[in-house]
């Protein structure tokens, strides 16, 4: 198969005809294509399967913590609807700083408005963003996870998961996202 | 004048060396792979761009789907040392063999009640049996916080390492559940943890 014809020829006439001696021989090299191939599959299908995870870490629950006051001027607030919707405001629920606005996750969503936000606020004050998420009961654990996702992607370190207020949740019913 | 006859050279390799490295890799990696272990509820994971590699050893995981919650924690010595937590904690006393059991068991979905009875079941029967998960509630009675609780307490007895946390939940999991596991951890003062997720890319 592999082998090129080196016999050569071989003698001609004469004499004693003698039984040709077949070869022990095997050619092995479809075995270790084979046993390659394998090696590659398992190494892939176990590197591959290693969970990687994203890191979130929640604030200290400690009651006696020294809460420091957080400017409304200086803080959005995320409202996680249905339907992988949004919801997100500048400012104190009760006086938005800008009127509440629905958008969806990605690119042209809570991502453009992270950015402006976030540069606004630096602009401003020389300080970073503080962004506060507010899962409502209707959204779902992956809202969340994008959620942080877009913090990462815009860089924003300053946010928190908080529980949601009723007059959120109403602000939420108001504009069909709960 | 004669040609100059230039010996044909076979071009034949031997392969058997070869074939014996290649097969001697593919034992050792199929020794050293970890079979895969079968969720007891599918969790379908969300995705995110931001991802960081988990520790195979010190590590817990709750896996969260259809509103039910699975307690798992690697290696055999922290499990038997988080069970012994758990008997003293809830006053069960298990036998060794169940306690063997227990050391390979993979997944948590009992409650603690019934645990004694799941481990003395074969793993076959006891695939047949639906978990219903291990009960989660806000009140001191919450067993998913002595699990992690005596699991962390084990890891530090065992290994004098902090035990690394990563819930995996299923991206159409309801925000409460997840919640619920967050005042869990944070109860004890775990405002660390991972999110299990898979890897996309930024659509720019």
């Amino acid at each position: 198969m592999a082998e090129l014809d080196t016999s050569g020829g071989g003698k001609k006439g004469g004499g004693k005809v003698r039984s040709k001696k077949a070869s022990t021989r095997v050619d092995l090299t479809a075995m270790v294509d084979l046993a390659f191939l394998l090696i590659t599959f398992f190494i892939l299908t176990t590197t591959l399967q290693k969970p990687k995870a994203m890191d979130l870490t929640m604030p200290d629950k400690d009651d006696n913590h020294n809460q420091l006051p957080v400017p409304e001027t200086r803080t959005m607030t995320v409202l996680l609807g249905k339907n992988n919707k949004v919801e997100w405001y500048m400012g104190l629920p009760t006086k938005p700083l800008t009127a509440p606005t629905v958008t969806g996750f990605g690119k042209t969503g809570i991502r453009e408005s992270l950015f402006e936000k976030g540069k606004e606020v630096m602009a401003r004050s020389g300080k970073e963003m503080i962004v506060l998420i507010k899962p409502s009961d209707k959204s779902t654990y992956s809202d969340m996870v994008s959620m942080m996702d877009e913090l990462n992607i815009v860089g924003n370190q300053q946010r928190a998961i908080v529980d949601i207020s009723p007059m959120e949740v109403d602000l939420l019913k108001r504009d069909n996202i709960y | 004048m004669a040609r100059v006859k230039v010996p044909r050279k076979s071009t034949a390799i031997d392969m058997t060396a070869m074939c014996d490295v290649a097969f001697l890799l593919l034992t050792f990696f199929i020794l050293s792979a970890k079979p895969k272990t079968e969720d007891p509820v599918h969790a379908d994971i969300p995705a995110s761009t931001t991802i960081q590699a988990l520790p195979e050893n010190d590590f817990s995981s709750l896996l969260v789907a259809q509103g039910k919650v699975f307690f798992s924690v690697e290696g055999a010595e922290i499990r038997v040392e988080t069970l012994k937590g758990m008997a003293d904690q809830y006053k069960i006393s298990f036998t060794p063999e169940e306690i063997k059991a227990f050391s390979s068991l993979e997944n948590v979905g009992v409650s603690i009640t019934y645990l004694k009875q799941y481990l003395n079941m074969t793993p076959k029967e006891r695939s047949t049996v639906a978990q219903p998960g291990v009960p989660v509630d806000t009140t001191d009675n919450n067993e998913l916080f002595w699990w992690v609780k005596n699991a962390r307490k084990a890891d530090k007895l065992v290994h004098n390492k902090e035990l690394r946390i990563a819930i995996k939940g299923d991206s159409k999991e309801e925000y409460p559940t997840i919640a619920k596991i967050i005042k869990t951890l944070q109860k004890q003062k775990v405002n660390k943890f991972g999110l299990i997720t898979s890897l996309k890319t930024v659509t720019k």
